[in-house]
């Protein structure tokens, strides 16, 4: 091929790095891809701390330091301190679970910016039972303690659905009690594992209204004390979400073992070309490989989107949804009403909603995790 | 607050936030250290701009109220 060279594209915002996929939890939405990877394969210490620095050079601005749980990392401290190091704004997504106030030392002394704790309910029963951790409230607790007192910024995040769908008002009074300043109420999104317990999570879109509600009607009484931040179910959307800030545009995820991935599920499309940070820079990764590239912009587009006045603000949805939900990843995705698939999904979530809550299959990091 | 080299500007990094900050907010927050009070901002910014000290003040309050109410910065 020789035709022109597209421009280079701006800098990304942010690298969210999954340190690893062990994790003592068993969420039922576990974002992490189908086939986990082992602990053999993880970057070591010197390698991330390369990434870290390339991310800085190429204008990233915040690392997120997730996994799995990225505490289960024994260098998390070091992990910590070189992406302070590099410049880069630092945040730690956590269970919780497993931080001693040891290691939370090490971690405030690493440089670390901000910490993000995932809550699975609004009281103990709920929240063990998602979370699958019997003890999880509590250390969670505990956690949340040692950030307001060593006076870093708190944010709680909340996956929610069926389960838990009527807490959310009670999510809000646990982020005032625990000092966050920040709360994320994320409903769940239905890809990987989230995707084999759909039927099991998917809310009525009544109760999903209701909620919605209740976060905007709390929003300003809580202006100055608690920001919330809401990720809204988008089977029920009239558009799509832009997923991950649109394609290959403002960030980039990189996997345990260094595959470099424009999102966190994009290993489900098939035939896409991941390149590995062990072999080529960041900055190169970026402009160039073939799976960031892939989707990136609107050119890849089709109709409905590719005249559609909001392609650069949806960005064309989600691609995984896309795949998952048509068969086809460049396919508008089925959440927008302009897709021809969007009355399907939303009657099918629908039906499962009014369903009797079937079997959730919790996520196992020692039976998923690839041979 | 940090110098942002590859786009030419500084900001101010909150989780899942980027605030561009502007010289005159720059010449704020730089005073804002944990030991200046508001009145104490304010007459320095007086001194350095050769500016009313009342207008400033307002300036700033203004400011650091939006800041505050998006909890980035705490009084």
């Amino acid at each position: 091929m020789t035709g022109h060279a597209p421009p280079p594209p701006a800098p990304p915002i942010g690298v969210l790095v999954e340190l690893t996929h062990r994790c003592p939890l068993g969420c039922a939405y576990c974002s992490n891809p189908i086939a986990l990877e082992r602990p053999g394969v993880e970057l070591d210490t010197q390698t991330w701390a390369g990434v870290f620095r390339e991310a800085a050079a190429l204008g990233a601005l915040h690392v997120h330091l997730s996994g799995g749980e990225p505490t289960a990392r024994r260098d998390i401290a070091a992990l910590t301190r070189a992406a302070a190091e590099a410049g880069l704004y630092t945040n730690l997504i956590t269970s919780g679970i497993g931080v001693s106030e040891k290691l939370w030392g090490e971690l405030v002394e690493a440089g670390l910016d901000h910490a993000q704790l995932s809550f699975q309910g609004a009281d103990k029963a709920t929240n063990d039972r998602y979370g699958h951790y019997d003890g999880a409230w509590e250390r969670k607790r505990a956690f949340a303690s040692m950030v307001t007192k060593a006076g870093l910024p708190l944010t709680l995040n909340a996956v929610i659905h069926r389960g838990n769908l009527h807490q959310v008002g009670a999510f809000i009074e646990l982020a005032l009690e625990l000092g966050a300043r920040r709360l994320e109420v994320a409903h769940t999104q239905y890809y990987g594992w989230a995707l084999k317990n759909r039927a099991a999570l998917m809310p009525p879109k009544n109760e999903v209204m209701d909620a919605i509600a209740l976060v905007e009607a709390a929003r300003p009484r809580l202006e100055g004390r608690l920001v919330i931040d809401m990720v809204v179910p988008d089977y029920y959307a009239r558009y799509p979400k832009p997923c991950a800030g649109g394609w290959g545009r403002v960030a980039i995820n990189v996997s345990p073992s260094g595959k470099a991935l424009p999102c966190h599920a994009a290993e489900s499309i098939p035939g896409l070309e991941f390149w590995n940070v062990k072999e080529r820079s960041l900055a190169e990764i970026w402009r160039d490989s073939p799976a960031f590239r892939a989707f990136r912009g609107t050119d890849w587009m089709r109709e409905p989107c590719r005249s559609c006045e909001r392609r650069e603000i949806d960005w064309g949805g989600c691609r995984c949804q896309a795949l998952a939900l048509t068969g086809d990843a460049a396919a508008t995705d089925p959440a927008c009403h302009k897709s021809p698939h969007h009355a399907r999904i939303e009657a099918m979530a629908a039906s499962e909603a009014e369903a009797p809550m079937g079997a959730i299959r919790w996520r196992s990091y020692k039976e998923t995790v690839e041979a | 607050m940090r110098r942002d080299e590859a786009r030419g500007r500084w900001t101010l990094l909150a989780p899942e936030r980027i605030f561009e900050v502007d010289a005159t907010a720059a010449a704020v927050l730089e005073l804002c250290d944990g030991e200046r009070d508001l009145s104490a901002i304010v007459a320095e910014l007086a001194a350095r701009y050769d500016a009313p000290a009342g207008v400033i003040e307002k300036d700033v309050v203004k400011m650091l109220g939006d800041l505050k109410a998006k909890r980035v910065v705490e009084t």
